[in-house]
């Protein structure tokens, strides 16, 4: 009888907590419906939220094929985004090895260095990082924003942390075998990393194709630009159009949604790891 | 193996100890796998804070070269306090971090609370909060600025069905394009702290959840009396990260307002943003840097204090 009593409550909550997730998700879903819409009916009220004339076609093609080149910005945001992640691969986790699987003097030194830098804002050092960037000859380049971005000492933390709990004996089996330095990372350590490189992966990707500050400050060519620079050509370019800005949103969310459903395991542990150890 | 390989190759060398020992090895190979990270903190971190340090107090609009730096003293600082856009941005990230901190951290502590231990299809919510934290922040911006069209905007028109005959014109109103902004960085941010949190939830034994009900517990009481002092220390974190984070405001405000309208919603990045890049006046851009870099700076430190004093 209290277990009963415990489902039905348990039922009635998630009765009403699934309203109060679609009420929370409308923007989306306002934006999804605006999308197919012809422009006349996008601000018509009350909503329909299924229109009756659906002009997808058209909202589709004035994004993709039309005078903003959108297709362009996602190549961009393709291009930096993946490099980027895989340099920040290499560099946190080479860092993290080190920091953890390898004993030398003055590594305690570095590592309360990285944690003090920490707390160092992007923002704060806006302006040096703009002048190095154009002294480096690197401004107006995806360079710049890739130079920018790869280095995180978040990241390499988090590797830290799972490395650590790593057994330095599978290390020295290897040792013993005759491998170097270098093959005992990267054939020993980081194919037993693999779960948390997925997820350090993914969420660098997200907040690189995401990233709005870097490629503002360091890009100028309409060309280069990644997709949510992009965006913003968009509302000047087709002023209170909303059905296609809508178009355009859309379509910079879709990919990344596609991403964190098919791997919200990683992406979610990920995001509570960081929490959890802080 | 290797050890052999190394005393084989130091013999023609009698006399002296070889140099390479496995131990310096290590060292060498520990510095060079740490290479790349340092070189980067040192270029963007310590050389940029120096750099920015020496250009606070200095006039320079860049265009003039490295030679036409001109050091002003304390010149620019003094100039800060005023400055009315920068009385104005400190005024704003004040406000916001009221509007962005204490409100999202309770409703996202309810929400993890209820998601852990109350209904089904746990995953499924966690998923649907954490939507808008990956989505791109400049396309969610793109959303609500027509969701919030003053005359237009379902928003708007909902509120004038319900009977309010002047809604507020949010994103173009001075009194309410600040507070649109923590609305839209709230709903966009929620999923984050509703991880953090279920993360934090499932570090409690349930044991505790049981001894409490045998002793006849109410929800509200174990929720104040065992949820709530147990996720200090994630409360400590969210705290310390959303405080941050609120100072650092700037995309959003950058794409929605410009900082307006009249400065209604400037904050202190985007007053670096627009002295340094529509100015050129690095040297004014810097001094606000390091006002940034000061108060979080001290907010850290305050909160690691207190956080120390607890446990």
């Amino acid at each position: 009888m209290q277990l009963l009593g415990k489902h039905l409550s348990k039922s009635i909550l998630t009765l009403i907590m699934g309203a109060v997730s679609i009420v929370f998700l409308i923007p989306l879903i306002w934006m999804v419906s605006a999308a197919f819409k012809f422009e006349k009916d996008v601000m018509r009220f009350p909503i329909q939220w299924i229109p009756d004339n659906i002009n997808f076609m058209y909202n589709f093609k004035a994004v993709w094929m039309g005078r903003v080149p959108f297709y362009d910005f996602y190549f961009n945001s393709l291009k930096v985004a993946i490099i980027t992640t895989v340099l920040t691969l290499v560099i946190s986790s080479m860092s993290a090895y080190a920091l953890t699987k390898l004993h030398f003097r003055g590594r305690n030194l570095i590592f309360l260095a990285l944690l003090s830098f920490m707390i160092i804002p992007d923002q704060a050092t806006l302006i040096p990082r703009f002048l190095i960037i154009r002294w480096l000859g690197l401004y107006d380049t995806h360079a710049a924003i890739i130079l920018m971005s790869m280095f995180s000492i978040y990241f390499t933390f988090l590797l830290r942390q799972f490395m650590m709990d790593i057994s330095d004996e599978y290390l020295e089996a290897a040792r013993i075998d005759g491998a170097g330095h270098l093959r005992s990372f990267a054939s020993i350590m980081l194919p037993l990393c693999k779960p948390v490189l997925a997820t350090v992966a993914i969420i660098k990707f997200i907040w690189t194709w995401n990233d709005y500050q870097n490629p503002l400050i360091f890009l100028m060519s309409k060309e280069l630009y990644t997709i949510p620079l992009g965006i913003t050509l968009f509302r000047d370019d087709y002023t209170n159009n909303y059905a296609i800005m809508m178009m355009a949103a859309l379509s910079a969310i879709i990919p990344l949604l596609a991403v964190f459903i098919i791997m919200q395991k990683q992406v979610i542990n990920g995001i509570a790891l960081g929490g959890v150890k802080g | 193996m290797e050890a052999v390989k190394n005393m084989a190759a130091a013999v023609p060398e009698t006399g002296k100890r070889k140099f390479w020992t496995p131990k310096r090895k290590e060292a060498l190979v520990g510095w060079l796998f740490l290479a790349p990270e340092i070189i980067g903190m040192l270029l963007l971190n310590v050389f940029a804070l120096g750099f920015s340090l020496y250009l606070s107090f200095s006039k320079w609009d860049m265009l003039s070269g490295v030679s036409g730096i001109e050091w002003i003293g304390l010149g620019n600082y003094a100039e800060l306090f005023r400055d009315p856009a920068v009385l104005e941005a400190l005024k704003n990230n004040l406000l916001y971090t009221v509007m962005t901190v204490p409100i999202p951290i309770a409703i996202a502590l309810v929400l993890a609370v209820i998601i852990n231990n109350s209904v089904f299809l746990k995953s499924y919510f966690k998923v649907v909060f954490f939507i808008p934290y990956i989505s791109s922040i400049i396309a969610i911006a793109a959303v609500w600025s027509a969701l919030l069209h003053p005359s237009l905007g379902p928003v708007n028109q909902f509120l004038l069905q319900l009977g309010i005959d002047s809604p507020p014109k949010w994103l173009v109103d001075p009194d309410t394009s600040l507070l649109s902004i923590a609305i839209i960085s709230t709903w966009a941010s929620l999923g984050y702290t509703i991880i953090i949190y279920t993360a934090g939830l499932t570090n409690i034994s349930s044991e505790i959840y049981e001894a409490a009900d045998i002793d006849g517990a109410t929800p509200l009481r174990k929720f104040l009396r065992i949820t709530v002092p147990l996720l200090r220390p994630t409360t400590f974190f969210l705290l310390i990260t959303m405080l941050i984070g609120s100072f650092k405001v700037f995309d959003i405000i950058s794409y929605l307002t410009e900082g307006g309208p009249n400065n209604s919603s400037t904050v202190l990045v985007y007053r670096i943003y627009e002295e340094g890049f529509s100015n050129y006046d690095m040297g004014y851009a810097s001094a606000i840097s390091w006002l940034l870099f000061a108060i979080i700076g001290v907010i850290t430190a305050a909160t690691w204090k207190m956080r120390n004093e607890e446990a």
